[in-house]
């Protein structure tokens, strides 16, 4: 039974990854999760200097789901590639740093820096709807994010994933204009602009006012959305929104995607990432499947 | 070493109004101190988060969990039947440092939802100068009695209909308390009147944190809190309460 899979040349074992800024850099999970058994880590954002975040509160739970507004708190390029690449690199799983940004130049830097480092592939965040200023200013504008994209691909040594935002009119457009200006595949989605309201203080519950949703609320809207990228492009798809079990998951690459991403449902289950991956090689058997491949978009 | 494990419960009970308790088996005790908490999971899939209770003692194989219900998962929490398996992760957090206690005054103060891991604390401190001071709402107290075995116990109530009317703040006030050392658990409002205490006496304050929390194990980054000194994660002075914390010296946090 074959469950690798390729994106722009490189070779996961598996289909499985962690949604950025769901399992840090692996490090605080690595004692439930042997890393090992991961396709790929996909790290927490990191810019070129420390972000403080945004004030608390910073999550909060909804029916079937959650909010966070962390606004991509993070020690910067430097610390993290003395850290956390190194502590990565100690396990046998491919390295997908997810890189964010304020200016176009300040992406570009980040991915400058990470150049000569032994990572797989970029994931370029055009799309946390928490912070102010770019990141989701890049995601939200189809041209913005073709600009975007073709300066970081002049200046990326490794293949550049362009994660999406949900939060847009048509998301195949944005899909479009990634793979236009040259992306090597695209992950979607990142998660959906909510708000709570405390109705006992009068107040918003996150100090950010919104904050992006995720968990199984949302898997229908992301399942819907990859399919939709799935039928415009023809780079591959790293789809994500509310998966918690190998069913999720199957959802997802039958609906177009080559890899898929355990975000929230770390917090639920710290074990949800191996769960997956091993319910994945179940339904393979039951269906008798063979090569994992034979399940990408095979729903049209 | 924290674990991530079906733990059994074997014995629960309300103790007063909305305060309930839970005795569970697990391996976690082996590992737990004072101060530190676990995370409980609900079982219901639309309760996404765990919820983070702090460990009120720890026995021989056991946990003892003091919570209010507070919410949808606290409730589902109060409904549980001994013999039922209670997923939880733990245990989390720095907790208490214990020997700064040793050779001192000591005061260990909760206040309400705040008051159980002082239990735990009381004990390892047990032979020590030491005082609790509990604040509660009014004559519906929980743990007074279990407070009694361990230390001369002091106590606030909002109604007065209990020991000193007002907050714990009154109690020093009032009965002239004096220390070296205070350790606590409570309301922001508390925590921030300790911490002004602290500085204007030269008291040595040890407060517990509370805050919003997804993963508990310092990933999500949620539970921060501002800090005079470069945190150890992302050096821009914002520490994670889950890992850093939740006990951080009063002057080292800004609340």
């Amino acid at each position: 039974m074959n469950t690798s899979v390729k994106i722009a040349g490189v070779e996961f074992k598996n289909p499985v990854t962690t949604a950025s800024g769901t399992f840090g850099s692996g490090m605080e999970y690595s004692q439930f999760v042997d890393l090992s058994r991961l396709g790929a880590v996909t790290t927490k954002g990191v810019a070129l200097t420390p972000w403080q975040g945004n004030p608390t509160i910073r999550v909060t739970e909804v029916y079937g789901g959650m909010l966070n507004a962390i606004g991509l708190q993070n020690p910067g390029i430097d610390v993290f590639c003395e850290r956390d690449i190194p502590f990565l690199k100690k396990y046998d799983t491919k390295i997908i740093v997810n890189v964010c940004g304020k200016t176009v130049e300040e992406y570009v830097g980040v991915v400058e820096k990470l150049s000569e480092q032994p990572v797989d592939m970029l994931e370029i965040n055009v799309s946390c709807p928490n912070v102010k200023e770019g990141a989701i200013a890049f995601g939200q504008d189809a041209k913005a994010l073709e600009n975007i994209t073709k300066e970081i691909k002049k200046a990326a040594k490794q293949p550049v994933i362009m994660k999406l935002s949900p939060n847009v009119t048509k998301i195949a457009d944005m899909a479009r204009a990634a793979e236009a200006a040259g992306a090597d595949a695209i992950s979607l989605i990142n998660t959906i602009t909510g708000m709570k309201i405390d109705i006992n203080r009068k107040t918003f519950v996150l100090a950010n006012k919104t904050g992006g949703m995720s968990g199984p609320a949302i898997k229908p809207v992301a399942v819907r959305m990859v399919y939709e990228c799935a039928q415009a492009v023809k780079i591959p798809i790293i789809g994500m929104g509310g998966i918690s079990c190998a069913e999720d998951a199957i959802e997802f690459i039958l609906a177009g995607a080559t890899m898929v991403a355990v975000g929230a449902a770390n917090f639920t289950n710290p074990f949800a990432t191996v769960e997956v991956i091993d319910g994945i090689e179940d339904y393979m058997k039951r269906q008798n499947v063979t090569d994992i491949n034979e399940l990408i978009g095979a729903v049209r | 070493m924290q674990i991530c494990e079906e733990a059994k419960l074997i014995e629960t009970n309300e103790l007063s109004d909305g305060i309930f308790e839970m005795y569970i088996k697990t391996r976690v005790a082996s590992y737990a101190k004072p101060g530190q908490f676990v995370m409980v999971y609900p079982k219901d899939s639309a309760t996404l988060l765990p919820r983070p209770i702090s460990i009120c003692e720890v026995s021989d194989g056991e946990l003892r969990l003091v919570y209010r219900v507070q919410g949808k998962g606290t409730k589902e929490f109060s409904l549980y039947k001994e013999g039922e398996t209670v997923k939880i992760l733990g245990p989390l957090g720095n907790g208490f440092p214990v020997e700064e206690g040793k050779g001192k005054r000591s005061i260990l103060i909760g206040g309400g939802i705040g008051v159980p891991p002082i239990l735990e604390l009381a004990k390892a401190l047990k032979g020590e100068d030491v005082t609790i001071l509990a604040g509660y709402r009014n004559r519906d107290m929980f743990l007074d009695e279990d407070f009694k075995k361990q230390a001369p116990l002091e106590v606030a109530t909002e109604d007065g209909s209990v020991g000193v009317k007002g907050n714990v703040m009154d109690v020093i006030r009032k009965k002239n308390l004096k220390c070296d050392v205070i350790f606590a658990c409570g309301p922001m409002p508390m925590l921030r009147a300790i911490k002004k205490y602290a500085e204007e006496n030269g008291v040595t304050a040890y407060i517990s944190l509370e805050e919003r929390m997804a993963c508990g194990v310092g990933a999500c980054l949620g539970c921060v809190c501002k800090t005079t000194h470069k945190d150890s994660h992302s050096h821009v002075n914002n520490a994670r309460v889950c890992t850093e914390g939740p006990v951080f010296e009063a002057s080292e946090v800004e609340i």
